[in-house]
């Protein structure tokens, strides 16, 4: 009656081969390592990169134990801190030779130590939170309000010039709010003004009142419109904060959006907060100049005197291009930038999308300037580049500008990036910031794995003491769904915090339970007179009823964290939840196993190990 | 070893109105302490920033004090974390500073005051995300009430699912009636431990649900609190077991885990402690005094319909 069939122990032996591969990894320990990611979106880390970094080692004669290239970036791991640093330093000085312009990240990291067949496997280490690492946590606030605002500003512009254009006559456009209010004398002249506007703006909606003898027309976004408006505003910023990040040389920045309107950065290691602020918060400017073609100015290109009233700029590729200094237009009146494909000639096309001023002085420029060209720069930190630099064809109206010519599909999308990346879509503010110092980190793993430890081996000993043969099977049964427990959190590379450490010291706390439950089930039926066999087999029948239903409410308790908890309580609701299936598991299924495996087999079982089986009578029979 | 030899059951509801009472006192002491003194929320709930320093020799409070008080902040706490030479500094929430720079001014004037002091650890919260932790918080909070009073009356009966309930928020409410009390500061992880207790503490009541229901079955010529009470008296062991073993793992948090587990060990302690009591004494008393009998948990239709065989399906 207490037989397992071979398949429930099948399932038992490779759930334990599972969890003992996927825990392995926790145990190497963490390398020193360096590794060398792209500085910029159109630089890509690739096999010729990973061939510079092995020359710039070996020429530095630095021996590291593995370089690899993987998911983008390259990581070279050394035996200790001195080779890390001095490996830094040679690939650095190999890869960066302008460390103005860095087109690479070199950041000192750490890598597990684990085998590469491990790494086969994808088992990697648990991923630890900040509280344990030590680094920098900031939550950004993006302000929608602002985006959208500067969206109906832009679009008041634009209505003003599409109803010159097509000639009707309004009594004045007003920005109210997040909605423009267009003034008209009479009824026919806001017939025209509507049929204008669904031709040319599907996006909007109107709504018209009489005010008077005159009308009022409302316009406003659609509400998907809002909303693409805003969710376009978080990912450029989310776009322009990794190419910023990327300036810190940070080994693995984590910068998720969170809600509808909040970025989560998290910088580990980085203990600079100053620093990192900093970048967090400067804006970049994008600005149209013409380019200085004037002899002087092309011999300067060559290295020549720059010719006054002009200055030379980098392009992408390293030429240089003497552009003037007055300035056309700056990433103000630029509104949008996408790639796309050219109607006729189907090449890959950069199209731009100029407001209403924006749009009128470039209709001006142009119209004096064909078969110029003129240089988009960007500047940041006080530095200017030129993005591309095209060749005017013809006056450009309108404000709808197409960049072509010789161009790929990626560069498209590269220079669409670097164009809106010009300036964050809506301004951000930092609402929550954590910064934790690599002692502390260091200091709480310890403190958590403490607490682990002795409460496991204190919990185990009792058992072992009060229940005998059962009690060790319960700690075997705890220590097993500690390895699961383990072993799931490094599966899901979920992130392990210091209330997550908590949380497994309260999981194995609470894990023991099922067993308690097990063993006084089992006593009892002893007590009451049942057959060794007999007593285990009800002892586990009953208790399971009971466990399941206890085992639901707290349940309940750990997803309700996980739904509404943010931030530590995630951490702790996170293993919480995994801590309640695993001792279902472990603690009913496998420890059924073990005794099953111990006593199923003893056909005339005289008795069983669970300590003394105390009778009311006042026969107390040890039943050793 | 056997800690429990108990010859005859206890006559645990006997003594029910007694027992209620004890529970209704303290939890009108709790309720009084929340109103009174109120919990002492941390920087996460409050917004504010969260500074911990330390130095190389003990530090001198006062003089710590009188720099950050030259800056210009109002209501600046200082105090010692954890040991001497570590130093914790709370400054409020400051409307339409963004605060963010407010960690950084601090540090400056410290450093400037003493070379030796390492920052080790800052939080700043803004006053909106404290808010909605707030929110999120009791969210929860009814989520979890609702959730098991659900489940608990699917499982058993409408009337278990109340009895448990107010069983257990009555140690919600004792906690933090302790936190405020003291208090001690009540952060997002207290809450967490607060609402794990929640979840935990149930489990003390569906054990003995689950007895009883065993025993409406088992002896049909027992009156309703003779089956209580031989429900609470055979699962005293186990609960007192279970406790005993969950709290050496709090024990263990609570000496090895350091000042940032030290009141999530708290919460959990008082949770544990006042877990026991109240879903043996308070839980099965209301359970009685709502009139549970055999008819609500034993449906005449389904006579072979034992809880124990519909899950025993994945045990052999």
């Amino acid at each position: 009656m207490n037989r397992y069939p071979v398949w429930k122990y099948a399932i038992i032996v490779i759930a334990l081969l599972l969890g003992v591969v996927y825990t392995l990894p926790n145990f190497f320990g963490e390398a020193p390592a360096v590794q060398v990611s792209s500085g910029k979106a159109t630089i890509k880390v690739d096999t010729g990169t990973l061939q510079k970094v092995e020359d710039a080692l070996k020429a530095a004669s630095v021996v590291p134990q593995s370089v690899a290239l993987e998911n983008g970036s390259i990581r070279a791991r050394f035996g200790s801190t001195d080779e890390q640093l001095k490996a830094k330093d040679a690939v650095q000085k190999a890869l960066i030779p302008d460390a103005a312009d860095p087109q690479f990240v070199v950041a000192l990291n750490l890598v597990s130590r684990s085998p590469e067949w491990l790494g086969a496997l994808h088992a990697a280490p648990m991923y630890l939170g900040l509280d344990l690492r030590g680094g920098v946590h900031f939550m950004l606030q993006v302000d929608m309000q602002a985006a959208l605002t500067q969206r109906v500003e832009s679009l008041t512009g634009d209505l003003r010039s599409l109803l010159r254009e097509k000639d009707i006559r309004h009594g004045g456009i007003s920005r109210n709010g997040q909605t423009v209010e267009i003034r008209l004398r009479d009824a026919q002249q806001l017939e025209a003004t509507k049929r204008v506007l669904s031709a040319q703006f599907p996006d909007l909606q109107t709504q018209d009142a009489a005010d008077g003898a005159e009308f009022r027309l409302t316009v406003s976004n659609k509400p998907e419109a809002a909303r693409k408006v805003q969710e376009q505003a978080l990912k450029q910023n989310i776009t322009t904060l990794h190419n910023r990040i990327n300036e810190l040389g940070v080994a693995e920045p984590v910068i998720q959006q969170q809600g509808l309107d909040r970025i989560v950065v998290q910088l580990p290691g980085v203990q600079d907060t100053a620093k990192a602020k900093d970048i967090l918060g400067r804006t970049a400017t994008l600005e149209v100049r013409m380019v200085d073609e004037s002899t002087e100015a092309r011999a300067a290109e060559q290295g020549g005197i720059v010719p006054f009233g002009a200055e030379r700029y980098l392009e992408r590729e390293g030429r240089p291009l003497i552009v003037k200094k007055q300035v056309v237009l700056t990433g103000d009146n630029l509104t949008d930038a996408q790639p796309g494909f050219d109607n006729q000639t189907q090449e890959p096309v950069v199209n731009l999308t100029l407001d209403a001023k924006g749009a009128r002085i470039f209709k001006d420029v142009t119209r004096e300037n064909v078969g110029k060209r003129m240089a988009i720069l960007l500047f940041e930190k006080g530095k200017g580049e030129v993005v591309t630099a095209p060749v005017i064809r013809s006056e450009i109206g309108g404000g709808r500008v197409q960049i072509s010519g010789r161009m790929t599909t990626a560069e498209a999308n590269d220079t669409a990036l670097l164009l809106r990346a010009g300036s964050l879509a809506a301004p951000m503010e930092i609402i929550e910031e954590r910064t934790i110092g690599p002692s502390l980190g260091a200091e709480n793993i310890a403190k958590g794995f403490n607490s682990v430890t002795w409460g496991f081996l204190v919990i185990v000993a009792f058992m072992c003491l009060y229940y005998a043969m059962f009690g060790l099977v319960s700690g075997i049964a705890l220590a097993v769904n500690l390895l699961f427990l383990v072993a799931i959190l490094s599966m899901l590379q979920a992130t392990l915090t210091l209330p997550g450490m908590a949380a497994m010291a309260l999981a194995l706390g609470m894990a023991i339970d099922s067993n308690v439950l097990i063993n006084e089930r089992v006593r009892e039926e002893l007590r009451n007179g049942a057959s060794p066999q007999a007593a285990i087999h009800a002892g586990y029948d009953r208790a399971w009823a009971t466990i399941f239903d206890s085992n639901i409410t707290t349940l309940i308790a750990g997803v309700a964290l996980l739904a509404f908890g943010s931030g530590p309580v995630r951490g702790f609701a996170v293993v919480h939840c995994i801590g309640i299936l695993t001792s279902m598991f472990s603690a009913v299924f496998f420890s059924r196993g073990l005794v099953n495996l111990w006593y199923g087999s003893k056909k005339k079982l005289k008795s069983v190990s669970i300590g003394t089986v105390w009778r009311p009578e006042g026969s107390s029979v040890k039943a050793d | 070893m056997e800690f429990f030899k108990i010859k005859k059951d206890i006559p645990f509801m006997k003594n029910a109105l007694v027992f209620n009472a004890i529970s209704f006192v303290t939890f009108a002491l709790a309720v009084f302490f929340l109103f009174s003194k109120g919990l002492h929320l941390s920087v996460e709930f409050t917004g504010g920033t969260l500074m911990e320093v330390s130095y190389s020799q003990p530090a001198d409070l006062n003089k710590v004090r009188a720099t950050v008080g030259t800056l210009g902040f109002s209501e600046v706490q200082v105090q010692n974390f954890g040991t001497a030479r570590d130093v914790m500094i709370r400054l409020p929430a400051q409307k339409g500073v963004s605060s963010a720079q407010q960690s950084e001014k601090v540090l400056t004037a410290l450093k400037a005051d003493n070379a030796d002091v390492t920052l080790r650890r800052t939080e700043f919260v803004g006053p909106q995300v404290g808010d909605e932790l707030a929110h999120d918080g009791l969210k929860a909070l009814a989520f979890v009430v609702v959730g098991i009073v659900l489940y608990l009356a699917i499982r058993f009966e409408w009337k278990f699912a109340v009895s448990a309930i107010i069983a257990n928020l009555h140690d919600v409410v004792i906690i933090l009636g302790f936190f405020a009390f003291f208090q001690w500061e009540f952060s997002l992880a207290v809450l967490a431990a607060v609402l794990a207790v929640l979840g935990y503490s149930v489990n003390e009541s569906v054990v003995i649900f689950d007895r009883i229901r065993e025993n409406f079955r088992r002896f049909r010529k027992m009156s309703t609190v003779e089956v209580i009470d031989n429900a609470i008296t055979s699962t005293i062991s186990r609960t007192i077991i279970t406790h005993g073993c969950t709290q050496i793992m709090v024990l263990s948090m609570l000496l090895f885990g350091g000042e940032t587990l030290h009141y999530f060990a708290m919460a959990l302690t008082i949770g544990i402690c006042f877990g026991i009591y109240s879903s043996v004494f308070v839980a099965a008393a209301i359970a009685m005094w709502l009139g549970i009998q055999r008819e609500d948990l034993i449906k005449p239709l389904k006579k072979d319909n034992d809880p124990s065989d519909e899950n025993a399906g994945a045990v052999v």
